[in-house]
C-alpha cells in the first residue's frame, strides 16, 4: 500500500466507526454522514501535510462533532429552514460544553453503534437495493460515486436511492438498535442476505464487459469481517464469511490473460490464495463447533465452496458430498439456481446421461444460459455433438456478459467438426 | 347519523404541504369544524411499509418497503397507532386481523402546524 492509500484506507475505516455513533448522538443519518464527510475532507486535508494523528479516530471524531454543531447552528439560524432530508424533529441545539465535543468513545461503544447500524441499514422496511446501497455507505465507508460504479448505475441515481433510503428511516422512525433475541434470527438473515448479494453481484455482474469487478468481491468481504468481528457467537456469520474467503482465493485463477472466464476445471489451483483457504477452513470450522449440529444455509454453501477450494485436482472433487450438500440446501428451499448446480455435479459423479436427466428435470430455467451451457457440456459427453452445439448457440445468445459469450464462442468453435 | 371516511388522494410527487395547499386545508378544516372527527397528514409513499402475516394470527410476518397498491385488495378502514418506532408499530399491525387475511399498510403521520416538517 503507498503512504496515500494507507491515508484514505485509515480515513475511511475509522470514518465509518466514527460515523455509527454520530448518527445515535445526533439522531440524522443525513447530518452525520455530512459531518464525517466534512471530517474526512479536512484529513485529506491536513494529515499528508502534518502527518497521520496518534489516535486518527479520535481527530475524526473531534472534527466531525464540530462539522456537525457548526451546521445545526447555521439551519438553526435559517428561519422556517426545515431539516429537510433529515425528516423527523428538527434537533434541539445546546451550545456543547467543550468537553462533550472532545470526548472520545471507548471501542465498546464504537462497537455496539456499529451493530445499531447493521440492523438500521438492513431493515426490512427498506428495499434490498436501499439496503445494499447503505451498507456499502455508512458501514463500508464507500462514497457514492464508487456505489454507483460497482453496480453500473449513474452516480444520480445512486444519490437518489440513498436519500430516499435515509428519507425512510426518518420519516418511518426504522429503529436504531439491536434486534430483540426473538427478533435476531429473521433480521440477522436479511444481514448476511445483504452482504451475500454484494459478494454475488461481482461475481456474476448481469451486465458489463468485466468478469471480476473486484471491488465489490473485496468490500463484501470487509463487511464480513465487520460482521464476524461485531457477532463472533454466530455461526452463519462466520459461515458467510468462509464463503467469501472461499470464493475469492479462487480469483487469481478465475480469468485467463485476456479477461475470459476460466472454468474451475481448468483453473490452475496452484495461484489460488492458500493463505485465503486454510483461513477460511479455520472459520468454517468455527461456525460447525458453534451451530451444535444444525447447519445454517451459508453453513452449507461454505462446505460446497470448501469442497472445491480443498480438492487438490478437479479430478479429486468429492462429487458425492457436493451432491448431498446441494440435496441438504435444497430442501430448505426450491431454488432453480441450486437444483442447476447440483445437476452439473451429477453429471460429474454419475456420467453425462444422470446430468442431463438431472438438467431436464429442472423447470423454468430455459432463459439460463447456464442451464444450456450445463445441458451443453451433457450432450457433448454423451457424444450427441449436433444438439450440443444447438444448446451452446442458446447458451450464447442468453449469456449477459462479453467474457462470458466469448468463452461460450470458444467452445463453439472447439466443437465444430473439423 | 352516518360516519364518512374521506380518504384523499393526489399524484405521486404533488407537494401536499405546500402553503398555498395548507391554507386551503385551513379554510376547509374551519369551515367543516362540527363535522370532522379526526384528521392526519401523512408522509409520502416512500415512506411506506407494507406487513402481510403467513397463515393466521402469530404467523410468519413479513415486511417489504412500499405502499399496497393493487387493484386487488380494497381499503376498508384504518387504525391509527401510536408507536414508540417503526418496529413498534409493525409489531402491532401484524396483529390487525386484514394482516392474515390481506394487507396492512403502514405510513408514518406527519405532524402538522409548526414550522419544520
Amino acid at each position: 500500500m503507498t503512504p496515500e492509500e494507507q491515508l484514505a484506507e485509515t480515513i475511511r475505516r475509522e470514518g465509518a466507526r466514527v460515523l455509527a455513533t454520530l448518527i445515535r448522538t445526533l439522531g440524522s443519518l443525513q447530518l452525520a454522514e455530512d459531518a464525517v464527510q466534512d471530517a474526512a475532507v479536512a484529513a485529506l486535508q491536513t494529515w499528508p501535510r502534518d502527518g497521520i494523528p496518534g489516535d486518527p479516530r479520535a481527530w475524526l471524531a473531534v472534527t466531525a462533532r464540530h462539522k456537525a454543531y457548526d451546521a445545526l447552528r447555521r439551519e438553526a439560524v435559517r428561519p422556517g429552514k426545515e431539516l429537510a432530508s433529515a425528516g423527523g424533529v428538527a434537533p434541539v441545539v445546546p451550545d456543547p460544553v467543550p468537553e462533550v465535543l472532545e470526548l472520545v468513545e471507548p471501542d465498546s461503544v464504537v462497537r455496539d453503534d456499529q451493530l445499531r447500524l447493521v440492523f438500521t441499514c438492513c431493515h426490512p422496511a427498506l428495499a434490498r437495493e436501499a439496503q445494499v446501497a447503505l451498507a456499502l455507505r455508512t458501514l463500508a465507508g464507500l462514497d457514492v460515486a464508487a456505489i454507483a460504479r460497482g453496480f453500473l448505475v449513474p452516480e444520480a441515481t445512486m444519490a437518489k436511492r440513498l436519500t430516499r433510503a435515509r428519507q425512510k428511516i426518518a420519516q418511518a422512525r426504522i429503529p436504531y438498535r439491536v434486534p430483540s433475541d426473538a427478533e435476531l434470527p429473521a433480521r440477522l438473515a436479511s444481514v448476511l442476505a445483504v452482504v451475500h448479494l454484494i459478494a454475488t453481484e461481482s461475481h456474476a455482474p448481469s451486465a458489463g464487459e468485466q468478469v471480476t469487478r473486484v471491488d465489490l468481491e473485496a468490500e463484501a468481504a470487509r463487511l464480513a469481517r465487520l460482521l464476524a468481528e461485531l457477532m463472533p457467537g454466530e455461526p452463519e456469520v462466520l459461515s458467510l464469511l468462509a464463503l467469501l474467503l472461499f470464493t475469492a482465493a479462487r480469483r487469481p485463477a478465475r480469468v485467463d490473460v485476456a479477461g475470459d472466464p476460466v472454468p474451475l476445471a481448468d483453473q490452475d489451483r496452484s495461484r489460488w490464495d492458500h493463505a485465503a483457504i486454510g483461513e477460511a477452513s479455520a472459520l468454517l470450522a468455527e461456525a460447525v463447533r458453534r451451530s451444535q449440529g444444525v447447519a445454517g444455509s451459508y453453513q452449507l454453501q461454505a462446505h460446497l465452496s470448501a469442497c472445491h477450494s480443498t480438492a487438490q485436482a478437479y479430478r479429486d472433487t468429492d462429487w458425492d458430498r457436493i451432491v448431498t450438500l446441494y440435496d441438504l440446501l435444497l430442501s430448505r428451499s426450491a431454488n432453480p439456481a441450486v437444483a442447476l448446480n447440483r445437476a452439473v455435479a451429477v453429471g460429474e459423479r454419475d456420467g453425462p446421461a444422470a446430468g442431463l436427466a438431472a438438467l431436464d428435470a429442472i423447470t423454468g430455467m430455459t432463459r439460463s444460459h447456464l442451464w444450456h451451457a450445463g445441458r451443453a457440456e451433457a450432450l457433448r459427453g454423451l457424444g450427441r455433438t449436433g444438439q450440443a452445439r444447438e444448446a451452446l448457440r442458446q447458451a450464447l445468445e442468453l449469456a449477459p456478459t462479453a467474457p462470458e459469450r466469448r468463452l461460450l464462442t470458444r467452445r463453439l468453435t472447439e466443437m465444430s467438426p473439423p | 347519523m352516518a360516519v364518512y371516511a374521506a380518504l384523499l388522494y393526489l399524484p405521486e410527487g404533488s407537494d401536499s404541504m405546500m402553503p398555498e395547499v395548507r391554507k386551503e386545508h385551513g379554510v376547509f378544516g374551519a369551515a367543516a369544524s362540527e363535522v370532522i372527527r379526526g384528521a392526519v397528514a401523512l408522509y409520502p409513499t416512500g415512506s411506506a411499509t407494507t406487513i402481510t402475516v403467513a397463515g393466521g394470527p402469530g404467523g410468519d410476518v413479513m415486511v417489504t418497503d412500499g405502499p399496497y397498491a393493487e387493484a386487488k385488495e380494497i381499503l376498508i378502514g384504518l387504525y391509527l397507532i401510536e408507536a414508540a418506532d417503526l418496529d413498534e408499530a409493525i409489531g402491532w399491525a401484524a396483529r390487525i386481523p386484514t394482516a392474515w387475511r390481506g394487507k396492512v399498510e403502514l405510513r408514518p403521520v406527519r405532524p402538522i402546524g409548526g414550522g419544520a416538517s
